[in-house]
């Protein structure tokens, strides 16, 4: 058998090891998020955890729970992460975190250094503290109420890069290449079954450019410094460097064997000083140096561990952190004082999706995911701009009914929503029907006729869509109908449309489909939304004779 | 005396441009200088030119294309319409289209064949805002089984989100368990058609996708009230095939109903009177504005099918829809229902 083995040694120490089965396990997980984008999706969304990866994200709990106090929903999930980070340090980045695959892929690709230039480049740099400011900035604001962490989170910045800027692009190069397969006559529905959203003509994301050029800053300067983001900036990679400084294994440098040339760092992704005293909160546990090293000085191992020969924690001073701390208090009240999200002055045009809870909570719990602005079939979810709710509520989820409505029978936002920033309800729930018919259906604000631009008022040219469209039973926008001589002397019968406040549950589809395009005759506003006592319409509703 | 003055480079040779080399390169940018010149300036008819002087050559020109009639005159042409009354969806469906020859009469082995049902809404069937799927499951097998069609599409442009309307008001998966293929209006889905005759839409963004190819077209509608045009039955079907900002045509309802019925010239209107929404529509809401109007008609009249359906299924009386009696004038076919229509119980 000794000729077997020496025969398989050679292929097994290739392929057998650490770094190899690292890869393929970023790239399954690299996969499994893009096929959880592209199944939020409503014809795909089958039950299927679409937003796992964010309810693994200990960040995402941590926030939260700091925020309102409790763990939402499957947010319990992290503990596994927690764990194992515990357990082994912070694999998450290396092995599972689809934008440290990006920023390692892209630093690689790009990478033509030299390796002694390489060497140099993954140096531990006293910089890298600034990630553990940051966390430490985002955490008190969260207890204050104030949850920005969304805005660096990077399996955050992953879901709404691909979400809104991604996709969009993506699916228009699908509908380009259908065009010529239709035209060599092996038809389109094969090819417009890859899109991320089949079915309908296009999807537009408001402030979308944005968000992809902030993504791509972060993705392009690892041609400058490798995995900058991860080393300086992720806020996720902070908190796991916590955890990681108590973690069970660890890479290990055997001494007697090292013989100083530095080549560990050839290839280090968390520039971890493996060639000194190891920053045990800094290492991703890639096990590139475990590779590289050619004396087998390296190991990666929980037993008889060097005590000397690692600097476990954060490199960060009290005073660093008290002043961090300090700034993430102040932030917090500093926002909100900004004025947009309170009960006094707050933006008609801040309509949430429906189950969202009352706009302070909201803010408490949305992460700026923006999964229910993907699964919406309808792309009238849009990430808010500066408008709507000033910097706090910025790509958090708003209604814009010039784009479109919201589906009467439709709950898909609040089934993906990770945070509870959206609630899970029923449709029965949405429509108050069967248990809800006492707290009625819910109301996302209320429509408003503009007489000044509406064609029947205003123009005496029949119009009313708005009424044919409403689909409340009965309709929540009803007629004064008058027949009367035009200025050109014809007869015409004008349907002068009202709104019946009590009925409207705010659902836009009247200013979607208003023929007044760019500034609709008929326009919902925020007030009358039922998820709010402050922002109440009227004193009672007015119940309808029928039906019961 | 002064000693000649020493250069570091006296012994060095250079390698000079030749007068041929330059002629070269001149004539070259010449040449390069004299094409633009003429791709710029040259005048627009002459071959290669580029120039546009009034600033329209540059803008985009899309031709139109037509529908072909799908007509097919029924066995007896003095008989338009078939009522099926009794029975359930599928002995109501047979029962219609015997009376006006069968299927197999209109549709001929290996044609393909597109049902255009009403998906508007994302409502649930028993809503009656919507066709029901079992007259499309059973249409669907009819055609494949019966009639040996070679392929049964099912398409429509609803308002909302396409793929839900055809998910929970059952007529996707209806379409698709019985064999039919459902297109769903993606992007690049339209074109422009040229309805000649037609007021309001002689150019209009139309659905042609799932037209490709198709030899018979079969409209399946609901019954519906409708508060501008007082009903939305066969011929007012036809509108979900419109793109564009179709919204602006309610200033004018009566006459783009009636321009729909010469848009299109379909083999066969159905109208499906098992869910007839009788008021609150077109939207509906409530099962308790839905009645069972015990009749399926099929015609090949789609005027005398509306004006028979106004009547005895939506049960109004007096004048009929102002649209019905416009698509007469424009030679759709005809009010006047009586003697032309047969009902089988």
């Amino acid at each position: 058998m000794s000729w077997l083995r020496a025969g398989l040694a050679p292929i097994l120490n290739r392929w057998m090891r650490l770094t190899r089965i690292r890869i393929i396990s970023q790239a399954v997980f690299f996969a499994l998020f893009v096929l959880a984008v592209w199944a939020t999706w409503t014809s795909r969304l089958g039950g299927y955890p679409v937003s796992a990866l964010l309810e693994l994200d200990p960040l995402v709990m941590l926030s939260t729970v700091l925020a309102t106090g409790y763990v939402y929903k499957l947010l319990g999930w992290s503990l596994i992460i927690i764990a194992i980070t515990f357990l082994f340090g912070r694999v998450f980045c290396n092995w599972i975190c689809p934008f440290g695959t990006l920023h390692q892929f892209i630093s690689w690709l790009f990478d033509n250094r030299s390796n002694s230039k390489r060497i140099e480049q993954n140096r531990y740099r006293r910089a890298q503290y600034v990630k553990y400011s940051i966390l430490l900035v985002f955490l008190p604001m969260s207890l204050m109420g104030a949850l920005q962490i969304g805005l660096l989170d990077p399996i955050v910045m992953m879901y709404r890069a691909m979400a809104t800027f991604f996709a969009p692009i993506i699916d228009t190069a699908i509908s380009k290449a259908g065009v010529v397969t239709e035209e060599v006559g092996a038809g389109v529905s094969f090819i417009n079954a890859l899109k991320f959203a089949p079915g309908v003509e296009s999807r537009i994301f408001v402030g979308s450019f944005w968000i992809g050029v902030i993504f791509l800053f972060f993705v392009l300067i690892n041609l400058w410094k490798p995995r900058f983001f991860c080393r300086f900036v992720c806020p996720l990679g902070a908190l796991l460097g916590v955890f990681a400084s108590k973690s069970l294994f660890r890479i290990n440098r055997i001494v007697e064997k090292c013989t100083d040339c530095d080549l560990c760092l050839t290839r280090c992704e968390g520039a971890s000083d493996p060639q000194s005293l190891v920053r045990q909160a800094e290492c991703f546990a890639c096990m590139n140096c475990i590779d590289d090293c050619p004396e087998d000085a390296l190991e990666f191992t929980m037993f008889r561990q060097d005590r000397k020969q690692v600097v476990p924690h954060p490199d960060m001073s009290r005073r660093q952190m008290v002043f961090a701390g300090a700034l993430g208090l102040v932030a917090a009240p500093a926002l909100r004082n900004n004025g947009l999200v309170n009960d006094e002055n707050f933006s008609a045009k801040m309509i949430r999706p429906p189950g969202s809870v009352e706009e302070s909570e909201f803010l408490e719990r949305c992460i700026k995911c923006d999964q229910c602005i993907n699964v919406c079939p309808t792309n009238v979810l849009q990430p808010a701009s500066l408008q709507e709710g000033g910097i706090e509520a910025l790509w958090t989820p708003v209604m814009n009914f010039h784009i479109a409505h919201c589906q009467l029978k439709c709950n898909l936002c609040s089934e993906v929503c990770p945070t509870g920033a959206i609630r899970r309800i029923s449709v029965a729930e949405k429509l108050g029907e069967g248990p809800y018919r006492e707290q009625g259906p819910v109301r996302l604000g209320t429509a408003f006729i503009d007489t000044t631009r509406c064609l029947p008022w205003a123009n005496q040219v029949p119009c009313v869509v708005c009424e044919e469209v409403c689909p409340v039973a009965p309709k929540a926008i009803q007629t004064y109908d008058e027949e009367t001589k035009d200025v050109f002397g014809k007869m015409v019968v004008l349907n002068k449309p009202f709104i019946v406040p009590d009925l409207c549950i705010g659902c836009g589809i009247c200013e979607a489909e208003c023929p007044v395009q760019d500034q609709p005759a008929v326009y919902v506003t925020a007030v009358g939304e039922s998820r709010s006592n402050k922002r109440k319409l009227l004193l009672r509703s007015r119940t309808p004779a029928r039906p019961v | 005396m002064t000693k000649p003055k020493k250069y570091p480079h006296d012994d060095y040779r250079g390698d000079f441009l030749s007068r041929r080399e330059l002629l070269k390169r001149m004539l070259a940018l010449g040449g390069v200088g004299a094409a633009g010149i003429y791709l710029a300036y040259a005048p627009e008819d002459f071959p290669l030119s580029l120039h546009d002087q009034s600033g329209l050559r540059g803008m985009p020109v899309e031709t139109p294309f037509q529908l072909p009639d799908f007509r097919v005159q029924p066995v007896n042409p003095g008989i338009q319409v078939g009522v099926g009354r009794g029975g359930d969806t599928r002995t109501m469906l047979l029962k219609a289209l015997d009376a006006i020859g069968g299927l197999a009469h209109f549709v001929k082995p290996g044609e393909v064949v597109l049902i255009k049902p009403n998906v508007a809404f994302d409502r649930s069937p028993n809503l009656g805002a919507t066709t029901n799927p079992a007259i499309i499951d059973t249409l669907v097998r009819l055609l494949l089984v019966d009639a040996r069609a070679a392929e049964v599409r099912v398409a429509d442009n609803p308002i909302e989100s396409p793929a839900d309307c055809f998910a929970k008001s059952g007529i996707g998966a209806a379409a698709e368990q019985a064999g039919g293929r459902v297109y769903l209006p993606d992007a690049n889905a339209f074109e422009l058609l040229y309805t000649p005759g037609a007021k309001l839409i002689e150019q209009w963004a139309f659905f042609k996708r799932p037209f490709k190819n198709v030899n018979k077209v079969i409209g399946i509608a609901p019954a519906k009230d409708h508060n501008l045009c007082h009903a939305s039955l066969g011929i007012k079907n036809w509108y979900g095939l419109l793109g564009g900002r179709r919204n602006q045509f309610h200033q004018d309802i009566h006459e783009i109903v009636s321009d729909l019925s010469i848009m299109i010239r379909p083999t066969l209107t159905i109208v499906d009177g098992t869910r007839v929404l009788m008021e609150n529509g077109p939207t509906g809401g409530d099962p308790s504005y839905v009645r069972d109007g015990n009749a399926i008609l099929a015609g090949t009249d789609p005027v005398a099918t509306d004006a028979w359906a106004f009547e005895h299924l939506l049960q109004r009386t007096g004048r009929l829809p102002d649209y019905l009696y416009m698509a007469e004038q424009k030679g759709s076919g005809k009010v006047n229902y009586k003697d032309r229509l047969k009902v089988i119980t």
